[in-house]
């Protein structure tokens, strides 16, 4: 039986329609899934994101912990509430899993990794602690939350469940105007939010508990992620619907990330593919020569097979994953497609044949017909804004 | 569920209706758009087409996925409904409106053989 979050009701009174995604069940539209992308380009949309996990790590050894962990170096992060987007690589330089990270101080960080891999995770981060001067919570995500549960059956499961780890929820509020409605329902967090930059959080705490409230998401869009205890999720989504928030389900996050031109794990990029692979070479850092981290004598070592590259359809069609893609210097692979509803028209990302050039055009094999599409950089809309 | 008693039904959730000059006109049903979600593109088969009941001959595309549509009877494709290729969306407002495309049978004793084959509205209804 899947589980369900804090906010698992909610969905249910806004008209729901669920579907299990990685164990979760979770809405994939309330209605009409091109409205709720729409509703995110051009004014504020919410999504519950709390089938995600997030983990708290301390100790004296925790940055050097994630130096160690990470592809990307948390050394960069010197301000409280700075946050990282990073890969986990295995030692061949395939990824376990995106994550971001959030500082807060040296010996004190938050982790949020995906849903699907969370046990994995787990179990890798844990394993890879030894030596290290350090502790890692994993926060529940709901009373019936299997996952967490079973990686919280550790030598100090029962200290953690008796010490009480509470629960947290998170919420995703994102469009042009989410950060002004969600102070129009918040006011309260107005002074400790407005500041933030981008990629950077807050901890607050009020009568309704600790909450972090992160200017981060997964759209192209502004606005914030807020982590909560589970018991307030229900009250804080009734607010943000009050304040004209729009729910929005996995489909549309699913074709806002399309267009932001960011990688889904397990569809885009997995433990077979390295970071340069998925258009991530940006997060990999190589600048501390003494910084030794995993998978970092694997990449050092290999030639990327591929180029990760946007395709923007030029016949009428959709393209979809796992299609073929015909290139003069060879054969390519969708690994995520859809519709855009921004443009209009079908976009995919793919990973190409090294060579093949942006602005060039290919054939994608769809059923029994070959389509023209046009090589483009992987980024087709931000903020609101077609980039084609 | 919308299932009007005029029609017959596949399994595979597309309608079939006989009309007066012995065609037959193919959609998908109410309950086959809403479970796509937001129908994004139509490939509707070439008119002159030969096909066979049963045969694939065209996709309902939304944003979710793509859904293979199989005719119901045998014949020749005379029309393709080129204003819902045009508005996909208009087969998620009304499906039964927004038709895909009408087979004229060769032989009318056995388009009524298939047809007789297909369920009707309640049979339908109680699969769903």
């Amino acid at each position: 039986m899947p589980s369900r979050t804090p906010l698992h009701a909610s969905h249910l009174a806004a008209g729901a329609k669920m579907v299990d995604f990685s164990g979760w069940e979770m809405p994939i539209h309330y209605g009409s899934q091109i409205e709720e992308h729409h509703a995110v380009r051009r004014d504020a949309g919410m999504f519950d994101v709390s089938h995600m996990c997030a983990l708290d790590l301390a100790g004296p050894g925790a940055r050097d912990y994630l130096r160690r962990l990470l592809a990307n170096d948390v050394a960069r992060l010197t301000v409280p509430g700075k946050a990282l987007y990073s890969c986990m690589l295995d030692e061949t330089g395939g990824v376990i899993d995106d994550l971001i990270v959030y500082f807060f101080t040296p010996e004190r960080y938050r982790i949020v990794v995906n849903a699907g891999t969370t046990a994995k995770d787990i179990a890798w981060m844990r394993a890879c602690l030894a030596g290290f001067d350090a502790t890692l919570k994993v926060r529940r995500r709901g009373h019936d939350d299997a996952v967490t549960m079973i990686a919280l059956q550790g030598p100090d499961a029962h200290e953690r469940r008796h010490t009480g780890i509470d629960a947290v929820a998170m919420i995703a509020v994102q469009g042009p105007n989410a950060r002004e409605r969600f102070w129009t329902a918040f006011p309260g967090y107005r002074a400790a939010s407005e500041p933030l930059g981008v990629f950077q959080a807050a901890e607050c705490t009020s009568t309704s508990g600790d909450w972090l409230i992160a200017r981060t998401g997964y759209t192209g869009e502004d606005g914030f992620e807020i982590t909560l205890p589970a018991e307030s999720a229900a009250a804080t989504w009734q607010a943000l619907l009050a304040a004209g928030v729009r729910p929005c389900g996995l489909g549309a996050r699913d074709t806002l990330r399309l267009e932001a031109g960011m990688n889904l794990y397990g569809q885009d990029m997995d433990e077979d593919i390295t970071p340069y692979e998925a258009g991530l070479r940006w997060t990999v850092d190589f600048k501390d020569p003494a910084r030794d981290f995993i998978g970092k004598a694997a990449l050092a070592a290999t030639q990327p097979r591929n180029q990760f590259a946007g395709l923007l359809l030029l016949e009428r069609g959709v393209l979809r994953a796992h299609q073929k893609v015909i290139t003069p210097q060879g054969e390519g692979e969708t690994t995520s497609g859809s519709f855009s509803p921004t443009l209009n028209q079908s976009i995919a990302l793919a990973r190409l044949p090294e060579g093949v050039a942006i602005g060039s055009e290919v054939d994608v094999e769809i059923r029994d017909k070959r389509l023209r599409a046009r090589v483009v950089k992987p980024v087709f809309v931000r903020n609101g804004k077609p980039l084609i | 569920m919308n299932t009007p008693d005029n029609l017959k039904y596949a399994a595979s959730h597309e309608w079939a209706r006989l009309e007066a000059d012995g065609s037959v006109t193919i959609g998908i049903t109410d309950h086959a758009q809403e479970a796509l979600g937001d129908i994004v593109f139509l490939e509707l088969p070439a008119v002159g087409r030969t096909v066979k009941a049963g045969e694939e001959c065209a996709v309902v595309e939304s944003v979710k996925a793509a859904s293979d549509i199989y005719s119901p009877v045998s014949g020749e494709v005379v029309e393709a409904n080129q204003a819902a290729a045009d508005a996909p969306e208009s087969v998620n407002q009304d499906a039964y409106a927004a038709w895909l495309f009408r087979i004229k049978p060769a032989d009318a004793g056995a388009c009524a053989t298939e047809l007789g084959g297909l369920l009707g509205a309640e049979a339908y209804a109680a699969t769903l």
